[in-house]
């Protein structure tokens, strides 16, 4: 019953405001989604307690009937166990606060009842894929949370950048969707039912079969596990697909928050843990999930370093975080994974979100080269970023420690310790990306926050200076700023602090991702605790996380030593001496124009699937379209009316003594027929 | 003796004098008019001919039908005519062309 409330109040609360909000208000259909959403958070976590003590049993809560076709049965049903108490949590706790902040940062925008009836609608498709029973429900939040991020992502529709990015992450996604989909009808054909608990109990008794695809034969567990794996790789950005998430920052801050950070890009790893029983039966697919995993967070970070745009730095530093969580799903430290999942929504939403009221004290100025010395101006918001950066970065020692502290070095342990040749290289990667998190984390820190105040040159302080209005609705995503570093100087201008509404969800936020690694690492990844706290919902390695417990001093220390390293090469470069970044930039060109270029993935992608499709398209449009069936169908048709009309016209002089010939010469013609031919 | 063919040629000629006037004819309708009565009359020359080489009277009453109707038809055509000088101030066979559209 709890569970129906959680999972149904947002979607009625999206429909009141969504359809009723012309008529209900925009304060009103405020009211009634974020009202929706603390509820569903105040009834989530006894429910995690609950699962915590120990007291709580995995239940089916059924709903409806849906589909029955032949063999095929899908119902809805909600599924509750410990893997989607933990999502439960995540969920409406980091969408409730969303909420509640969008009441400060979408203050003065005029499409507030539309904006959270979408939020909403997202937090309820985002509940049903975490509780779904079988794979078509995923699928069908799956799907929901698309729709839902790409009508927040292009939410002000009048920006052109805006509308691209929306359908750049729809389009991407659905490469991966379609990956999923195959995944699901393959699922189906193997094992003839698509219930989640069904497929994970057989899976291992079809580990080593093969199937026919594509004409080969292959392992049948590792076609299905990658295929779903596609899915995932869509929707939590990983390499190749991750392009779609840096873009979808033209969306306003909170969704970035919501969804691009803390939920549905770790919609992936979590259908990862979901199913890892089923993953668990195929190495290679493992190995895969490894790799991909490693190589998007390496990537995503080395990009992260050279962005300007505070939002697109905290957009990559997500997709890292990302890869970290798939590769210790892929060496099987699904604990890990999920508990890096639980303390990233934490303090990534949180990032976001105060990067958000920087964003908005600065007048929608996103570009970090014009901050600067903000730490006085806005002290609130300054300590709760330090603390989401100190999250992040992973500080800690001995008994105390950070979020990330717990969830990083858990999974650098046991990447280690699974002693796989994916697992170490994983654990270099992971390693060498923690500098580069550290680093960049640290950058932006002391470029927003320390130094000179560089805001006098704004564009948008300057608007907001001279009373040109620049609303909410501006928002801008990619500066078009020359790369000179700007001028120092306020230009007059002083940032304020943020109203209540933004600072009460950040410093909530700043609770948890201080607190949430430190009391709750034993229940996710403790080799004594965590068994009990998970109860088969992931396939938890008891061994591997004792391995990761026992592993060398050195494994333990590294993470430590390189977040200290990035901090200190960031604090060298943008404090000490500020002119060294720009004279390492200066120093090696090429570096930074491949890395600032995001490793010109879009240009790729742009030359090899956008202009050929562009091309195959023109030459439908103009060859088969316009010079084939225009040509010869109406276009050719109407011609040949229109010469026969001209043709006929000439003929009807209108003279009564032509028509009186024309039916003399055809009578004559007719009786000559009858006369002689038609005896 | 004046047999059936004289009769039939006399009406071929009138009939062919008829059709002609309608084609050639380019000055006024009126002459358009009276080239119909005159293949209405080679019709008729032919029926009576006809009739009486055959001794069938139908022939003949046919004939007098047809001198009926086109009595008819002269009265409605000038009539027409009338009014359509009225309107058009000619009766010019070029300018009979409303047909056109």
């Amino acid at each position: 019953m709890q569970l129906i409330l959680i999972v149904f109040l947002p979607l009625i609360a999206a429909l009141v405001a969504g359809l009723g909000g012309p008529w209900i208000g925009k304060t009103a259909a405020k009211v009634v989604t974020t009202g929706a959403l603390f509820i569903g958070a105040f009834l989530s976590w006894p429910i995690f307690f609950q699962y915590i003590g120990g007291s709580a049993h995995p239940t089916v809560v059924p709903v409806m009937e849906w589909i029955r076709s032949g063999t095929m049965t899908v119902d809805w049903a909600l599924r509750l166990d410990a893997l989607t108490a933990v999502m439960l949590v995540v969920v409406t706790t980091v969408s409730s606060l969303v909420h509640l902040y969008s009441w400060g940062y979408m203050e003065e925008d005029p499409g507030q009842p539309r904006f959270f009836a979408y939020l909403s609608l997202f937090s309820f498709a985002m509940l049903m894929l975490v509780t779904a029973d079988n794979l078509v429900q995923m699928f069908f939040g799956w799907e929901g949370v698309g729709l839902a991020s790409y009508l927040l992502i292009g939410f002000w529709y009048h920006k052109p950048s805006a509308n691209a990015a929306a359908l750049k992450a729809f389009i991407v996604n659905r490469i991966g969707d379609f990956g999923f989909s195959l995944g699901i009808f393959g699922t189906f054909l193997v094992f003839g039912t698509v219930s989640i608990p069904a497929i994970l109990a057989a899976a291992p008794h079809m580990a080593g079969s093969t199937i026919g695809f594509a004409g080969m034969r292959v392992d049948t567990m590792t076609l299905l596990c990658l295929l779903l794996f596609v899915g995932a790789m869509g929707k939590s950005a990983q390499l190749p697909l991750h392009t779609w998430l840096p873009d979808a920052m033209e969306g306003p801050t909170p969704v970035s928050a919501l969804i691009h950070a803390a939920t549905m890009v770790t919609a992936g790893v979590f259908m990862v843990c979901r199913l890892s029983p089923m993953f668990e039966t195929s190495t290679t697919a493992l190995n895969v999930v490894t790799y991909v995993g490693a190589a998007t967070c390496i990537f995503a970070a080395t990009v992260g370093c050279a962005q300007n745009d505070i939002k697109r730095v905290i957009a990559y530093s997500t997709c890292s975080q990302l890869g970290y969580m798939f590769f210790a799903a892929g060496v099987g430290a699904y604990g890990a994974a999920m508990f890096h999942l639980f303390t990233h929504a934490f303090f990534k939403a949180l990032l976001f979100l105060a990067a958000g009221s920087v964003i908005h004290a600065m007048h929608h100025e996103q570009d970090m080269r014009y901050y600067g010395g903000l730490r006085k101006e806005i002290p609130i918001t300054f300590w709760v970023m330090v603390i989401g950066t100190l999250a992040i970065t992973g500080v800690g020692a001995g008994p105390f420690g950070f979020a990330g502290f717990w969830s990083k070095d858990a999974i650098l342990e046991d990447s280690w310790a699974g002693g796989t040749v994916s697992g170490t290289i994983a654990f270099w990667i992971g390693a060498l990306a923690a500098l580069l998190t550290s680093f960049y984390s640290w950058r932006l820190i002391f470029l927003t926050f320390f130094g000179e105040p560089r805001w006098g040159a704004s564009e948008h302080i300057q608007h907001a200076l001279h009373g040109e209005e620049d609303l909410a609705s501006e928002e801008h995503g990619d500066s078009s700023h020359s790369a000179v570093a700007p001028p120092t100087g306020t230009g007059g201008y002083h940032p304020h602090e943020s109203p209540w509404t933004i600072l009460v969800p950040i410093i909530l936020l700043a609770l948890g991702a201080l607190l949430a690694g430190e009391i709750w690492h034993p229940i996710f990844v403790d080799p004594e605790r965590a068994p009990e706290f998970w109860r088969q919902s992931v396939a938890f390695s008891v061994a591997l996380a004792r391995a990761g417990e026992d592993s060398a001093t050195w494994v333990k220390l590294t993470p430590t030593i390189v977040m200290l390293l990035g901090l200190w090469i960031a604090w060298n470069n943008y404090i000490r001496n500020p002119q060294a970044a720009t004279r390492f930039v200066e120093q090696f060109p090429a570096v930074y124009r491949f890395v600032s270029n995001k490793w010109y993935f879009d240009e790729l992608y742009d030359l090899l699937f956008v202009r050929p499709a562009l091309w195959l398209g023109r030459l439908f449009w103009h060859g088969g379209d316009e010079g084939t069936i225009d040509r010869f169908g109406p276009h050719g048709a109407a011609y040949a009316v229109g010469v026969g009309n001209r043709v006929t016209a000439r003929i009807q002089s209108g003279y009564l003594y032509s028509y009186a010939l024309v039916m003399l010469l055809g009578l004559i013609g007719a009786a000559s027929w009858a006369i002689w031919w038609a005896k | 003796m004046i047999s059936l063919s004289h009769y039939l040629t006399v009406a071929a000629i009138l009939f062919t004098i008829g059709v002609l006037g309608i084609f050639l004819n380019r000055r006024n309708v009126i002459l358009m008019l009276m080239a119909i009565e005159l293949i209405l009359l080679a019709v008729n020359i032919n029926l009576v001919a006809f009739s009486a080489y055959l001794g069938d009277l139908t022939g003949q009453v046919l004939a007098m039908f047809v001198l009926t109707v086109a009595a008819a038809e002269a009265a409605i055509g000038l009539a027409i005519l009338v009014i359509f000088f009225r309107r058009r101030g000619s009766i010019a066979v070029d300018d009979v062309n409303r047909m056109h559209g």
